[in-house]
C-alpha cells in the first residue's frame, strides 16, 4: 500500500510537470488554432540552455533566462513563420505541419548541439528525497509540482481578471469581433506564444531532473507526451492539461512502478501508456475530457 | 505523338535501362524511394483528397513489413528447429497479398476511433498508433524477433526468385541481374499499379465523395455521402497502401527492425506529401524520391559538397543536413506555394500556355 502511494504521489508530481507543458500548448492552440508540434523543441531548448547557464548563473538564474529566451523563440516563431500562413486563411493542418516542420529544424539542431552527452539540469536539489506522509519523494519534483500549480494558479488569474486575458479569451471565442473591439489580434497571438514558450522553458528544467537523468537527445522526443496530455484534457482546456498531466503522470508511474507485475505485457510499457489512456478516453469522449464539443449548425 | 508522349516514353525507357549501368548503391537507393512513392500515395489519399490528418504511417508499413516477413517465414522457430522468429511458411505471393490486406484491416480497425474523433483530434490520436506499434514490435519476439528485427525472406513469382539464386545466372545485355536489379522491375510495376489505381480512385465516385468531405463535411453529408463510412474507408485504403510499401520495404532492405519505423519515419512521409503538393499522386512520388534519396545522396558526396562532414568527422553531418534541407523544404512551401511542386508545375504549364490560347 506504502508502494501505491509513493507512485501515486510521485505520478502526480510528474503530471504537474506535463500539465505545465501541456498548457502552453493548449494556450497556443486556443489563441492561435495552431497545434503546436515545436512545442516539444522549445520545452528541449529551454531545459538545453537551463543545463548550460545553471553554472555561471544558477539554476534559478538560468531558468529565468533562459524563459525570456524561449519566450522570444515562441513569439518569432509566431511572427515570422505562423503569421504569414494566418494571414492567407491556412486550415489547421497546414498549421500544424509547419509547426511540425519547425520541429524538425529545431530539434535536429539541438539533438547537433546535444550530441551523445547527458547534461545535467543543474538543478540544487540533486537526487535528494524528503520523505512526505511516509512516502519518499525526490525533492526536485516536489519543487517542481509546486512550482507548476502556482504557476497555473497565477495564469488562471491572469487569464480571468487582466486586460490580456480577456483580450485573448475574446480572440479565441469569436477573432473578427474580438477585431472589431479594438483587440489586436497579431499580439494576442504573438503574446499567446511568448507564454507558451516561457512555460515550457519552466517546465523543461524540471522535467529534466531528478529521477531524469538530463538533457539528452531525446528529451524533444519525450517532451511529445505534452499531446497526450492535452488532448486528452481537450485541446483547448487549461484546466484540462492539468487533470490530463495528472491522469497520465500517475499512470506512467504506476506502470513503472508495477513492471514486474505487468511484465507479460512487455518492458518499456510506460512509455506507451499515456497513448493507451488517450484512446481510452478518446473512445469515451471524441474532443477529450473538457475540450469543446463541435457542434455543426446548417 | 505529342512532344508529351515522346517525353514519357523516353522517361520510362530511362527507367527501365537504370539497373544496366547504376551500381548497387543507387539501386538500392531507388527501391527505398519506390517504397516510400507507395506509401506517400496512399497518405495523400487520405491528408490531401480526404483532408484527414494522420501521423500513424509508420505503424501500417510495419504491419505490411513484418506481415510479409511472418506469414512467408520459415515454419518452426523459436523452441522448433531453427533459432529464428516465427512464421508461417506461405507462398511469397499470398504472404504479400495478405500482409497487404492485414494492414489495410489493421486500418479498418482503427476506425471506431477514426470515425468519432474529427479532424486535429485524430491526427494527433493516430500518433499513438506509432508509439504503441514500437513497443509491440519490440516486445513481441516470437513474432517480431525483437530489436533486432527478422529477415525478410526473397520474393518469388511463379518459381522466379527476386534474390541472387534461381535462375541463379541471370545476366541481361551482359550485366549480371541479382536481386537489387531484380527488385527494380517488381517495385516500378508496383508504383506503376499503385498510381493508376490511386488516379482511378479519385476520378470516380469514391474520389469525387473523399473531395467533398474534405471541403465541407456536412454538405458532403447533405449530399448523401456517408461521412463516416467514407472516412474509414479512406483510412483502410490507405493502411493497405502502406502496407504494400512495407512488403517492399521489407523485400528491398531484406530485413525489418523496429527502429525504423517510428514516429520520424511517418513524419517523413508528410513531408513527402506536402513537398510535393498535398492530394497530387505524381506530387506523392517525387516527393518520396525527394525525401528518401536526398539523405543517401548527400552521404554519398559528402566529400565532395561543401558545409557537409564526411560521417563520423566534426560538423554537419550528411543525415542532418538532410534533414535540415528538407525542413526548410517544407517550411518553404508552406508559405510561399501551399500546393507544393505539383501545383508549380500546374502554373507553370498555365503560363507557358496562356500566349496560344488567350482570345485576342
Amino acid at each position: 500500500m506504502s508502494q501505491f502511494f509513493e507512485l501515486l504521489l510521485s505520478g502526480m508530481m510528474l503530471g504537474c510537470i506535463y500539465g505545465l507543458i501541456a498548457m502552453g500548448f493548449v494556450i497556443v492552440f486556443k489563441a492561435t488554432n495552431v497545434v503546436n508540434f515545436a512545442h516539444a523543441s522549445i520545452v528541449m531548448l529551454g531545459a538545453f540552455l537551463v543545463a548550460k547557464w545553471h553554472g555561471s548563473l544558477g539554476f534559478v538564474g538560468a531558468i529565468a533566462i533562459s524563459a525570456v529566451v524561449c519566450a522570444a523563440a515562441g513569439a518569432l516563431l509566431d511572427l515570422v513563420f505562423i503569421r504569414p500562413l494566418r494571414r492567407r486563411g491556412a486550415g489547421i493542418d497546414a498549421l500544424a505541419i509547419i509547426t511540425i516542420a519547425l520541429n524538425i529544424l529545431l530539434g535536429t539542431q539541438l539533438i547537433r548541439m546535444v550530441g551523445n552527452d547527458l547534461l545535467p539540469s543543474g538543478a540544487p536539489w540533486g537526487a535528494k528525497t524528503t520523505s512526505l506522509l511516509g512516502a519518499d519523494i525526490p525533492q526536485a519534483r516536489l519543487v517542481a509540482a509546486i512550482v507548476a500549480i502556482a504557476l497555473m494558479g497565477v495564469f488562471f488569474l491572469a487569464f480571468t481578471r487582466s486586460d490580456w486575458g480577456v483580450a485573448m479569451r475574446s480572440a479565441a471565442s469569436d477573432p473578427e469581433a474580438a477585431a472589431l473591439m479594438g483587440i489586436r489580434l497579431s499580439r494576442v497571438a504573438a503574446g499567446a506564444w511568448a507564454v507558451a514558450g516561457a512555460l515550457a522553458a519552466i517546465a523543461g528544467a524540471f522535467f529534466v531532473s531528478f529521477p531524469a537523468g538530463g538533457v539528452s537527445n531525446a528529451t524533444g522526443l519525450l517532451a511529445l507526451s505534452a499531446i497526450p496530455v492535452a488532448v486528452l484534457g481537450g485541446l483547448d482546456s487549461t484546466a484540462g492539461a492539468l487533470v490530463g498531466g495528472l491522469l497520465i503522470g500517475v499512470a506512467q508511474q504506476l506502470t513503472a512502478g508495477y513492471q514486474d507485475n505487468l511484465a507479460f505485457l512487455g518492458r518499456g510499457l510506460s512509455n506507451v501508456v499515456p497513448y493507451i489512456v488517450l484512446f481510452v478516453v478518446l473512445l469515451w469522449r471524441p474532443s477529450g475530457l473538457f475540450g469543446t464539443r463541435e457542434v455543426t449548425r446548417v | 505523338m505529342s512532344k508529351r508522349t515522346v517525353l514519357w516514353i523516353a522517361f520510362v525507357v530511362l527507367l527501365l535501362w537504370i539497373p544496366l549501368y547504376a551500381e548497387g548503391f543507387w539501386l538500392q537507393t531507388g527501391l527505398f524511394a519506390m517504397s516510400a512513392a507507395i506509401g506517400a500515395i496512399g497518405l495523400t489519399l487520405l491528408v490531401g483528397s480526404t483532408g484527414q490528418l494522420s501521423l500513424a504511417t509508420a505503424f501500417f508499413v510495419a504491419i505490411g513489413a513484418y506481415g510479409y516477413c511472418f506469414l512467408a517465414g520459415e515454419k518452426g522457430g523459436f523452441g522448433g528447429a531453427i533459432s529464428a522468429p516465427d512464421g508461417l511458411g506461405w507462398p511469397p505471393l499470398l504472404a504479400a497479398i495478405a500482409a497487404v490486406a492485414l494492414a489495410g484491416l489493421a486500418g479498418a480497425a482503427f476506425s471506431p476511433i477514426a470515425g468519432r474523433l474529427k479532424g486535429i483530434y485524430l491526427g494527433l490520436a493516430s500518433i499513438g498508433l506509432v508509439f504503441i506499434g514500437q513497443h509491440i514490435l519490440q516486445n513481441a519476439q516470437a513474432v517480431t524477433g525483437g530489436f533486432n528485427g527478422r529477415d525478410a525472406p526473397a520474393f518469388d513469382l511463379f518459381g522466379f526468385h527476386f534474390a541472387d539464386d534461381h535462375p541463379s545466372d541471370l545476366v541481361v545485355f551482359g550485366v549480371p541481374y541479382g536481386q537489387l536489379e531484380r527488385l527494380w522491375y517488381l517495385g516500378l510495376l508496383l508504383v506503376a499499379l499503385s498510381m493508376w489505381y490511386a488516379r482511378n480512385l479519385l476520378r470516380q465516385r469514391p474520389g469525387r465523395a473523399l473531395e467533398a468531405i474534405r471541403d465541407s463535411e456536412i454538405a458532403a453529408a447533405v449530399m448523401g455521402v456517408s461521412v463516416p463510412g467514407y472516412r474509414a474507408a479512406a483510412f483502410t485504403v490507405s493502411s493497405a497502401y502502406a502496407g504494400l510499401a512495407g512488403v517492399f520495404l521489407a523485400l528491398s532492405f531484406g530485413r525489418v527492425v523496429p527502429e525504423s519505423f517510428g514516429f520520424l519515419y511517418s513524419i517523413d512521409f508528410l513531408v513527402m506529401i506536402v513537398i510535393g503538393g498535398l492530394g497530387s499522386i505524381g506530387g506523392a512520388v517525387v516527393g518520396a524520391v525527394i525525401v528518401s534519396a536526398l539523405p543517401q545522396v548527400l552521404l554519398h558526396y559528402a566529400d565532395r559538397l561543401p558545409l557537409v562532414a564526411p560521417p563520423g568527422g566534426g560538423g554537419l553531418q550528411p543525415g542532418d543536413a538532410a534533414r535540415f534541407l528538407y525542413g526548410a523544404a517544407v517550411v518553404v512551401v508552406l508559405i510561399f506555394a501551399s500546393d507544393g511542386l505539383a501545383g508549380l508545375r500546374r502554373r507553370v504549364r498555365l503560363r507557358n500556355r496562356k500566349p496560344e490560347g488567350s482570345i485576342a
